[in-house]
């Protein structure tokens, strides 16, 4: 029983349903991430938890109070939008107070929470300007303002970041960060934006097609997903998926894979049930950090493999190097140390860490297990 | 836009001469009957019936000006339009201030508070603004009847109100249309009901599109003559009624230089309304289609 409960949540327009039986349980002072690639249903999603779009079927309820049906302001809760959603003919003061205002707040109390709230954000310069005289990163301050001043059960966020230019980006997300950690606030947030889901959360929540693909925490999202789609959409270079066979060589279970050079490597497997696939095909998952220069070896690392291949495309990105090379007949990309001594076109000695390596099931594309 | 602007097209001398000479013609084909009924009103009337049209005047008298506005022969009564002056003004302006906030309402309805069939009730709306005045004559006169509203402002006002609907219907659904759905949602989070999102959220932002439908609705009710002349007869008729009848009236000799002073009466606050408000009228008409 979480803080928010999202039990069962069904959502359909007309006959065409696009969320389907999501259940997830968000305890209090979590920040969960909604992630997944555009029309996948995190905005649907969220806009149910505001009330913002009735819930077809199924429940959702906050701090135990089933809120089917209520209306988004008796929900307690506050919500910045992606386009921030400022009221354009009012003042950032009359923006943030709104809400307190249309709650009935008297006004020394509306006054006093304006205060604490633009001091937090450090907006107190900007409190008479209208909406359209401020930079996008102000007006994504008062927008969070806003919400903040409510002192709401939950922090609803669709997609703040998204249209902000890099740089303000990245202060902006930190900024968001350490005002989870100052407030201690539940906190759902949507983006489509993998770093940003690793960075924020404390559990993720990646979606597709209107299902939850996996629920989890950053860490085990990245390292053992559930199934193909986790896998390649979390992770930027995305995960190398290679076509490989099981076969068992002194009692250990391989996974064996063709090299550029048309030699069969051996790639033992550190998981025991592995040996329950021996002779059948398999898709083998390695992330581009798990392949390197012997020198750039993780040392904690217990299988670590050696394979020979012939490197293609050399990309140096300021701190690691990108090597694009063809193993067992796909593009795979690994991540190097900066100063790695690899040159186009030669055979160089990989090393893969067999750690980090998880194996899917090329039918139902889900992890093995 | 500017880059348009910067590009204007390159036209030849004498291309150009032909334009401004078509234009200036256009120009005076208008101005033409204007300047004519402004100087005919200013002149005593022997000058108009013994001399040249497009004199200027030998003796200058607004007397046709007064006589119009309070003492001429308006159908068998002297009192001039002046009474029937202010029943225009006691149609046109609830007339106009119903059917612009009842469009706004329907506008605000239409785009962010959708339901079932919302477009095909706003087709039917709209189809309403196509129907031609005469059809609907017989069946107003019978409903006006029912309500006794017959020959009153009233019945007048609410005719008005019913045509005016369509049009100021379509111009504020089409202009909040592009006003961001986000804005209302922000403000339903903060607790904000169905009329305050109206008056505090879109009102202030609605000034423009508001401006075009009250000149659009204050033109085509100030200037109507049928309903006018069907619903309103006698002392109720709005102005355009009675200048018709001050012209009309057989008593006596045909006083033109009245006539043209009575006909720029009632054009004049039509006049007006455009003075003041028809920079914004372009603006307003602009607005919908440029904001991002
Ligand atoms: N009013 C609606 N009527 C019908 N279908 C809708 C409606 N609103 C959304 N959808 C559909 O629901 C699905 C989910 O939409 P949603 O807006 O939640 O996506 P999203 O994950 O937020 O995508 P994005 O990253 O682009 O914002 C989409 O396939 C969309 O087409
Ligand atoms: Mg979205």
């Amino acid at each position: 029983m979480g803080f928010l409960d999202i039990k069962n949540a069904t959502k359909s327009y007309g006959n065409v349903e696009v969320l389907h039986n999501v259940d997830i349980a968000v305890d209090e002072g979590e920040f969960l991430v909604l992630v997944g690639p555009s029309g996948c249903g995190k905005s649907t999603l969220l806009n149910m938890i505001a009330g913002l779009e009735d819930i077809t079927s199924g429940e959702i309820a906050i701090n135990d109070r089933v809120m089917n049906g209520v209306h988004p302001s008796n929900r307690n809760i506050a919500m910045v939008f992606q386009s921030y959603a400022l009221y354009p003919n009012m003042t950032v003061a009359k923006n943030i107070t709104f809400g307190l205002e249309m709650h009935k707040v008297p006004k020394p109390e509306r006054d006093e929470a304006l205060q604490s709230v633009s001091k937090l954000l450090q907006i107190e310069q900007l409190l008479d300007r209208k909406p359209g005289q401020l930079s996008g990163g102000q007006r994504q301050r008062v927008a969070m303002g806003r919400a903040l001043v409510r002192n709401p059960d939950v922090f609803l966020f669709d997609e703040p970041l998204s249209n902000l230019d890099a740089k303000l980006r990245v202060d902006m997300r930190t900024e968001i960060k350490k005002l989870h950690e100052k407030l201690k606030t539940t906190i759902v947030y949507v983006t489509h934006d993998q770093i940003e889901a690793m960075t924020l959360s404390t559990r993720i929540a990646v979606m597709y097609n209107g299902y939850v693909q996996q629920l989890g925490t950053p860490k085990e999202i990245y390292d053992t997903p559930e199934n193909l789609f986790v896998a390649t959409f979390m992770g930027s270079p995305a995960m190398n998926i290679l076509p490989a066979s099981v076969v068992m060589k002194d009692g250990v279970p391989h996974a064996e894979i063709t090299t550029s050079e048309g030699q069969n490597a051996l790639l033992p497997f550190n998981q025991e049930n592995m040996s329950d696939w021996a002779g059948k095909d398999i898709l083998l998952g390695i992330r581009p950090e798990a392949i390197t220069d012997p020198d750039g070896v993780d040392r904690k690392s217990k299988t670590v493999v050696p394979i020979s291949n012939r490197v293609g495309v050399t990309e140096p990105a300021g701190a690691d190097t990108f090597v694009t090379m063809e193993l067992a007949g796909k593009d795979c990309i690994s991540r190097m140390r900066a100063d790695a001594d690899v040159t186009t076109g030669e055979i160089f000695d990989f090393v893969i860490n067999m750690d980090k390596a998880v194996a899917f099931d090329p039918q139902s594309e889900m992890r093995i297990k | 836009m500017s880059s348009v602007q910067t590009q204007s097209v390159q036209t030849g001398r004498i291309a150009r001469t032909f334009i401004y000479l078509f234009l200036l013609l256009m120009a005076l084909f208008y101005l033409l009957p204007f300047f004519i009924m402004v100087v005919n009103s200013v002149k005593p009337l022997s000058e108009i019936t013994g001399g040249n049209m497009m004199a200027l005047p030998e003796v200058f008298t607004i007397e046709p000006w007064l006589a119009a506005w309070s003492t001429a022969q308006v159908g068998v009564e002297p009192t001039g339009l002046r009474p029937y002056f202010w029943n225009s003004i006691k149609m046109v302006v609830p007339a106009v201030a119903i059917s612009t906030v009842l469009g706004a309402i329907n506008g605000y309805i239409l785009t962010k508070w959708r339901f079932k069939y919302d477009t095909i009730l706003f087709g039917l709306m709209l189809f309403s603004c196509f129907i031609p005045f005469q059809i609907v004559l017989i069946p107003m006169a019978r409903i006006l009847g029912i309500l006794g509203l017959s020959g009153s402002t009233y019945g007048l006002i609410l005719v008005h109100v019913v045509y005016g609907i369509g049009f100021s219907t379509l111009y504020f659904r089409n202009y909040y249309a592009a006003f961001p759905t986000e804005l209302v949602r922000a403000a339903q989070i903060d607790g904000a009901g169905f009329f305050q999102i109206f008056y505090r959220i879109l009102m202030p932002s609605s000034g423009p599109i508001t401006v075009v439908c009250v000149i659009w609705q204050f033109t085509n009710i100030w200037n109507d003559f049928l309903f006018g002349a069907s619903f309103a007869s006698g002392s109720g008729a709005p102005m355009t009624v009675a200048l018709n009848n001050l012209v009309q009236s057989s008593t006596g000799v045909k006083e033109y230089n009245v006539h043209f002073a009575g006909a720029i009466l009632a054009a004049l606050p039509t006049l007006l309304v455009y003075i003041v408000a028809g920079r914004y009228f372009v603006r307003g008409l602009m607005a919908g289609s440029v904001k991002g």
